[in-house]
């Protein structure tokens, strides 16, 4: 079965301990070539999920397909084509950084022994771990972990790399560069799953994305869908009466804001507030509103942030649903 | 140069699909990592250390107090110091020896899952099968290892203490020196393939948890059980199947000319052992969910 354009398919993906089902009737869709989002609050089943994807735990029920094959009975095709961060990272503390990324390298059975020193030197730099290659991964920070478990997933040239939270432990800084790497992979037409309850950190980096809730998937597509299409359009003016003609003619529903506080510096105009029609362009609104001498003292077109459009798939908030 | 101006300019190079031809030296380099894992870590050599200890103990005790006292076999020591391998693996075989194969075996799977690496390993992938091939084949690396370990530094630390002579063996014919040695390392691999078959049982233990603790008490725990069962002659009719029947049957090596006999029927024992607990293990393994 081939996704036909997608790094990751799956359908009626369901898993199930004992009663609890962690994930149910999930259709996952990661376009090839994305930035994809997986976002909801701890305990949705974005782990679990990610579990199944990487042959880790097998579906209860439902089918998987990544790389256009089938997981987990192609496995051992696919996941060398794979790079992964699941769940935290895990490392052998009494070994050093490069070599426990000799370890991993040497696991992988199509590796080449020849080259692998030059790949571990080379993935130890781009996570910004040079430095600190030889010394035993129990000294480490959790962010430097955090590092190197990325530079595992980077040993060799993926299609795919899914990353379960890499930004957790990290500073500023270190998700800052982050996203870089994610930015610079991607530009390399690497396909990039970033799994996170932290939508902020991944916003500004996902062409895609997809909610989880309790197990459930909620909403997924192209970022501007999942935003919604409807923006709201708001006319700071004194003429507010006239202004509502005007905008009512142009099949808007205007009303007055109550939230008098926002209408800003002065204190004799009003905010009107409307819904805004994909099929309406806020300067024909404008230009409308000129011509029948409204006074215009500040128009916004505001779109609901993703934060906004999340909470309200995923529910209040973060708490484990549960 | 930027992040992404690095990663650009390193992530060029052959694909992924490296050719087949390299894929068969893939499984000698897992195993020599396994190799380096295990014998890098400290753990490892405290126990080898431990192990060694046993005739330097042994021998100093002797040295200390004088001839005889003790078991016949102790008090020989002094005679011949060549002797002092052969009652340090004697005292070693009950306890020490199945206790630090316990550890080892028990941490194979657990222990990875413990840290957190073997769901590293899956993904790499490198395939559940092979993991614990190359994990028994560590094991019995280490097997062998141990019961050296404790030979050598017997035959060693008698060199130094006492005087060394043809041996008489247990059917009172005398055999020159290097024979003698030759038929001490014998003996250390007989021990180590008698310890394959709990190796397999703690691999198999070790796949059934992610405490790698529990595993290897567990294992440790079935040596002596087995042990204290193979003494109960109520239950004669259950001996020839416990994994711990053969494992002081090497006095044969000692016997002139030389009996394999139940160096042959022990290493078969240990084999059903090690097909019937590595079956067990792999299709536990196999089908596992890796929530670790």
């Amino acid at each position: 079965m081939t996704g036909g354009g997608l790094a990751i398919e799956t359908r009626g993906l369901t898993k199930r301990f004992g009663h609890h089902e962690a994930v149910s009737a999930l259709d996952l869709d990661v376009p090839t070539g994305s930035v994809f989002g997986f976002l909801g609050p701890n305990g949705s089943g974005k782990t679990t999920t990610i579990r199944m994807l990487l042959a880790l735990a097998a579906p209860s029920t439902g089918t998987i397909s990544v790389l256009g094959s089938e997981m987990p009975s192609r496995s051992s095709d696919v996941l060398p084509r794979v790079g992964a961060l699941v769940e935290g990272p895990g490392f052998y503390p009494f070994l050093s950084g490069a070599a426990n990324l000799t370890r991993f390298d040497a696991a992988e059975p199509a590796t080449s022994t020849r080259t692998r020193s030059s790949r571990v030197a080379d993935a130890l730099a781009r996570v910004g771990l040079s430095a600190a290659a030889r010394k035993k991964v129990g000294s480490y920070s959790l962010g430097m972990k955090q590092r190197l478990g990325i530079a595992v997933a980077l040993l060799s040239p993926r299609d795919l790399i899914v990353l379960d939270e890499p930004t957790n432990g990290l500073d500023p800084q270190g998700t800052r560069e982050v996203r870089a790497l994610i930015r610079g992979l991607n530009a390399d037409g690497t396909t990039v799953l970033v799994s996170s309850h932290l939508l902020a950190e991944i916003e500004q980096l996902c062409t895609h994305a997809a909610v989880m809730r309790t197990g459930r998937l909620v909403a997924q597509g192209g970022l501007d869908e999942l935003r919604g299409t409807t923006a709201a359009f708001e006319l700071l003016t004194p003429d507010a009466g006239e202004a509502i003609g005007v905008l009512a003619r142009h099949g808007l529903e205007p009303h007055v804001a109550r939230d008098a506080h926002s209408g800003g510096p002065s204190a004799d105009a009003a905010r009107v507030d409307a819904d805004l029609p994909s099929s309406v362009r806020s300067e024909d609104l404008v230009a409308a509103l000129v011509a029948a001498d409204v006074r215009v003292r500040g128009v916004a077109v505001r779109r609901p942030s993703l934060e906004e459009r999340f909470v309200e798939l995923t529910g209040e908030g973060f708490d484990v649903e549960r | 140069m930027s992040n992404a101006d690095a990663i650009a300019a390193t992530t060029d190079g052959p694909g992924v699909g490296t050719p087949p031809s390299r894929r068969g030296r893939g499984a000698g380099a897992f195993l020599l990592s396994e190799l380096a894992l295990l014998f890098r870590r400290r753990r490892t050599w405290a126990l080898l250390g431990a192990l060694a200890a046993i005739p330097v103990l042994l021998a100093i005790a002797v040295r200390l107090s004088g001839e005889g006292g003790g078991p016949s076999f102790v008090g020989d020591i002094a005679g011949n110091g060549l002797f002092t391998g052969f009652a340090a693996i004697t005292v070693a075989v009950p306890l020490f020896l199945p206790l630090t194969i316990g550890v080892v075996a028990g941490d194979s799977a657990a222990g990875e899952a413990s840290l957190g690496t073997l769901r590293y390993l899956l993904i790499t992938p490198v395939g559940r099968i092979r993991l614990l091939l190359v994990k028994f084949a560590a094991a019995a690396v280490f097997c062998l290892t141990a019961a050296l370990t404790v030979m050598i530094v017997g035959i060693l630390i008698g060199l130094a203490l006492f005087p060394i002579g043809p041996v008489t063996v247990l059917s009172g014919t005398e055999v020159p020196v290097v024979e003698a040695i030759g038929r001490a390392l014998l003996i250390a691999v007989y021990v180590a393939v008698s310890l394959l078959g709990l190796s397999a049982i703690g691999l198999f233990i070790s796949t059934l948890t992610d405490v790698p603790v529990g595993a290897m008490a567990a294992t440790v725990v079935l040596s002596i059980t087995s042990q204290i069962l193979g003494s109960l002659s109520q239950l004669s009719a259950l001996h020839p199947y416990l994994f711990t029947t053969h494992w002081f049957g090497f006095g044969d090596l000692l016997r002139d000319p030389i009996s394999l006999t139940s160096f042959g029927e022990n290493a078969l024992l240990q084999l059903v052992y090690v097909v019937v607990f590595g079956s067990l293990a792999m299709g536990r393994f196999v089908t596992r969910d890796i929530l670790s």
